[in-house]
């Protein structure tokens, strides 16, 4: 359960009401009863569904694509291909989503044209009268490959020779960070230490497959209901289906799940054709097998890490060399690649530093957004590397991390100051305290072994973005609360934290509250849920714009009590005198009062995150992010050294998240965040051989189950200095980051041997132990 | 392959479908509008699409629809409503053990299932329960709070009755 922070240096917080207490979220009951309706459970009249015929080939021209024989079965509404469409391409390089990072000529067209680059890349799209039919009519296209020789490695792809899959090479990224002298710095070492670690694409396994309906209106805009973690995608899809910004509506529903695979573009493009080829509602449903293998991956990394360190355990100098396998599409690669160069020395004070950082295109399936985005896999590497340093110098891991750890004031590794707290130290000892000693074992095979990892991400997204969200707060005249917002809920509390902070400032119950949502032309344009920025950013917004409706409120009541604004207070669906709280008005009676006198009493605001110009690629100096989140994950785990099975004992996660805003829901994103680091650790892995997924099923791509994990105890600080409403930080992200180090430090602690490579299956555990032996 | 007419018990409805012998449950319910039952994989692996059939839980994704005629199916949908859920629908909305949802419906049948046969289980033996119910937003702990908030309110009822 939550435990609060100890004798803590705690700025003084305001007094809260609601804002920190265990309330139930808005949207909790209607999805506990089934009410809630989500984008794969909407029909409607006429409807037609679609399917999408891929590429079964990872690197092919395409030398024929016949579909007549698709387009003459009965029933079926319309076939597209590349040849039907505007020369669409995935665009979603906008000002306020990302930074135009990308390459040109490597976007992801929406219809294969010419040649296919990996498999399950979409060439055709059927629109039919029912399911059935569409299914039928895929397997009566008929398309002949040319195939050509594929690239499947990224280590492969970046040697002379290598087949190019865009043009001019295959390297679609790179970043580089010099600080300080790193030749000096690791001649100045007692001892250096180098390790390679690499980490699997992790499909994101929502439960939720992909899913939406498109339908054109009476004013000609297409509407678009989608599970998506960006209505802004409104611009990409018009410009990919050639009308304007303004006639695409997108519709967001409740998510879920998203966790990043929901960030790029899935159905719309192809919903938003075929409506507007058929002029009538079309549905398209992913199936499980579809999803894994059209949306994004995590991105595999191999990361190379050389450190210099003294005896006294100070770090002098490192090196570290990243090399992330983006697939065939570019996508996000960038600034995944972004964040963990940002992230990769971890949360230390490393003066002299080089790092170089590439992403390479391959055959592969085309990797992108994944909770964590970059920063997971470089801390998986961070703070393996933290270990093995440690075990070298024969020192506490604690020790040595506590004479490394970044301070408040300190510059990281971008140069960028860090303004709010780190705890990092505190954070490391609750964990391991809660931890406890290792249970003992009479058998001899099991190995008991405990381990820890401190970490920071970022929350709220690169300063050159622009970021900026807007929130609207209305009160009506019962004195209930309405919010709308765009931004998408993806399961994770969003609206509810939006829906909280209202009526913290409002003086109203969390039940008074409705909230609007997700809604591209209807709400407003709240930005992205990614990047742990909504209660930064929207967060922030709805304080703003619920500020505003109250400053009107208690002017309006400081006339009607002849009292200074100032003396009074909203609490309790009423107005009161702080000093004389026996007088008081209703909330509703004010409101009445407000409109009577034509008072504004509903308020659009704007937030705007920091904005920064884009730092020069060759050296990264600067700031870049907002904040960090500093978290630290215990884990105890039992090696059976038999049967190379590991069983996670215990598990601890202390994250300083500036504010809880709603302490279970903090407590669900570590448990739920650990649980999906724990799964990368032991078993998550989306195996692919020259180019084809070979786990394409949940029962094939493994995640764990109820059984699979112990209770992950949350342990929630506040320090109150972070940038979102109230002090919060964010936890969305920071949740996941340190647990799989954790894991892999703790089975390295059990069985006395480093195990490289993620996931730490059996026989990797077995064959560890193999090489330990045979020394 | 011909179509036939069966008579489908949901939530205390009856429909009187015509289908082919390759609909499954779950495609039958949710074209009934039973959108609670969830389509997470169609293949038995994730649990979202569990419903009661004849009292006993089943993947409605691996039956088929003319095997469900005549039976008596409950959805969670079936089980409360907004205005009056059932003690499991209110814990789980209570504990935090709903954020997605997606696999809620599935989990709280599952639930149920445990509790009808076990009214106070072990956390064991309801990981055990819900191991056939993938989670991938909770980590699993809130929910098993939720059942156990449940089976303790639900034996405290049946003391004071
Ligand atoms: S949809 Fe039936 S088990 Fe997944
Ligand atoms: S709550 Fe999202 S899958 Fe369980």
């Amino acid at each position: 359960m939550t435990a609060k922070g100890k004798a803590l240096p705690r700025l003084d917080l305001p007094p809260l009401r609601q804002v920190g207490r265990p309330l139930r979220r808005v949207d909790a009951l209607g999805k506990a009863v089934g009410t809630t309706v989500y984008a794969g459970d909407f029909t409607m009249p006429d409807m037609l569904h679609a399917k999408v015929f891929r590429s079964s080939e990872p690197s092919a021209h395409i030398k024929q694509l016949n579909v007549n024989k698709a387009r003459a079965l009965p029933g079926v509404a319309c076939v597209l291909t590349a040849d039907d469409l505007p020369d669409g391409k995935l665009i979603t390089d906008m000002p306020g989503q990302t930074g135009q990072e990308r390459r040109k000529e490597s976007d992801a067209p929406v219809l294969a044209a010419r040649g296919v680059r990996f498999v399950g890349e979409p060439i055709a799209l059927v629109a039919a009268e029912t399911l059935a039919i569409a299914e039928q009519a895929l397997k009566l296209i008929e398309i002949e490959y040319e195939v050509l020789p594929g690239v499947f490695d990224p280590l492969e792809a970046i040697k002379p020779g290598a087949p190019i899959i865009h043009k001019p090479d295959n390297i679609v990224a790179s970043w580089k960070i010099r600080k300080g002298n790193a030749e000096a710095g690791l001649a100045a070492a007692d001892l250096i230490v180098e390790n390679t670690f690499r980490v699997p694409f992790i499909d994101h396994a929502y439960i939720e497959p992909e899913a939406g309906v498109a339908w054109m209106d009476d004013q000609d805009v297409i509407n678009i209901r989608v599970c998506t973690q960006v209505v802004e995608h409104f611009r990409s899809i018009a410009q990919a289906v050639g009308v304007p910004h303004n006639k695409v509506h997108v519709r967001g529903t409740m998510i879920g799940g998203g966790f990043g695979g929901k960030e790029d573009i899935t159905v719309e493009i192809f919903l938003a054709l075929l409506t507007k080829e058929t002029r009538r509602p079309v549905r398209l449903a992913y199936t499980r097998e579809e999803s894994i293998l059209a949306h994004s991956k995590r991105h595999p990394f191999i990361i190379t890490h050389r450190t210099g360190v003294k005896n006294n355990g100070r770090i002098t100098g490192a090196k570290i060399n990243m090399i992330s396998d983006s697939g065939a599409y570019p996508y996000l690669s960038p600034y995944v690649l972004l964040y963990a160069t940002v992230t990769s020395c971890g949360p230390y004070r490393i003066d002299n530093l080089t790092v170089d950082s590439v992403s390479v295109a391959t055959n592969n399936p085309f990797a992108s957004a994944f909770r964590g985005f970059g920063g997971a896999q470089a801390a998986v590497a961070y703070e393996q590397q933290m270990d093995e340093m440690a075990k070298a110098l024969a020192m506490d891991p604690l020790e040595l991390r506590k004479i490394n750890y970044l301070k408040t004031g300190d510059f990281n590794a971008i140069g960028q100051q860090i303004k709010s707290a780190i705890w990092l130290e505190e954070e490391a000892t609750q964990a391991l305290a809660a931890l406890g000693k290792k249970e003992s074992v009479s058998d001899d095979a099991i190995k008991i072994g405990q381990g820890f990892a401190t970490t920071m991400q970022s929350y709220g997204r690169i300063m050159w973005f622009h970021d900026t969200s807007r929130s609207w707060v209305g009160i009506e005249q019962d004195g209930t609360i309405v919010v709308r917002c765009g931004a998408p809920d993806l399961g994770a509390g969003q609206a509810n934290s939006l829906c909280l902070i209202a009526a913290e400032v409002l003086g109203v119950s969390l039940t008074d509250v409705t909230f609007y949502n997700s809604d591209s032309a209807v709400t407003p344009l709240a930005g992205t849920t990614t990047a742990t920025r909504q209660l930064y950013m929207s967060g922030n917004a709805t304080l703003k714009a619920a500020k505003m409706v109250r400053e009107v409120l208690l002017d309006r009541a400081a006339q009607h009590f002849r009292e200074k604004p100032n003396n009074l207070d909203l609490a309790d669906n009423k107005v009161f005198i702080k000093s004389d709280p026996q007088q008081w008005l209703s909330l509703a009676d004010l409101s009445k009062m407000c409109a009577v006198d034509g008072l504004k009493l509903q308020h659009l605001a704007l937030f705007a995150a920091p904005f920064a110009d884009k730092l020069n690629p060759e050296n990264l100096q600067g700031d870049i992010f907002p904040d960090f989140t500093f978290s630290a994950h215990a884990i105890e785990v039992a090696v059976d050294t038999k049967t190379g099975e590991i069983t996670v004992l215990k598990s601890v996660g202390c994250h300083d998240v500036g504010r809880a805003i709603n302490p279970i829901a903090v407590e669900g994103q570590i448990q739920g965040g650990s649980a999906q680091g724990i799964g990368y650790a032991l078993m998550e892995e989306v195996q692919v051989r020259d180019g084809v997924t070979r786990t394409p099923s949940l029962s094939e791509f493994l995640i764990p189950t109820a059984k699979d994990l112990p209770t992950t105890r949350a342990i929630i600080l506040e320090s109150g200095t972070g940038v979102g409403p109230f002090g919060a930080k964010g936890i969305g992200e920071p949740a996941l980051t340190p647990a799989a180090p954790a894991v892999a430090n703790a089975v390295a602690n059990a069985i006395g041997v480093r195990i490289h490579n993620l996931p730490l299956t059996p026989e990797r555990v077995l064959a560890a132990l193999d090489r330990a032996k045979r020394g | 392959m011909k179509a036939k007419a069966i008579t489908l018990n949901v939530n205390g409805r009856r429909h009187q479908v015509t289908l082919f012998p390759n609909v499954t449950l779950l495609e039958a319910l949710r074209d009934l509008n039973y959108t609670d039952v969830k389509n997470g994989c169609e293949k038995g692996d994730c649990g979202a699409c569990a419903v009661e059939l004849n009292g006993r839980i089943i993947n409605s994704c691996l039956v088929l629809a003319w095997q469900a005629d005549g039976a008596r199916i409950l959805t969670n949908a079936g089980l409360g409503t907004m205005e009056s859920p059932h003690p499991l629908q209110e814990a789980f909305a209570d504990a935090g053990a709903v954020q997605c949802g997606y696999c809620t419906s599935g989990m709280i049948i599952a639930a149920k299932a445990l509790l009808d046969e076990n009214p106070n289980p072990s956390e064991t033996e309801i990981r055990e329960a819900i191991s056939g119910n993938l989670c991938r937003c909770t980590g699993y702990s809130q929910i098993i709070n939720a059942v156990q908030m449940t089976a303790e309110k639900m034996m405290q009822q049946k003391a004071q009755e």
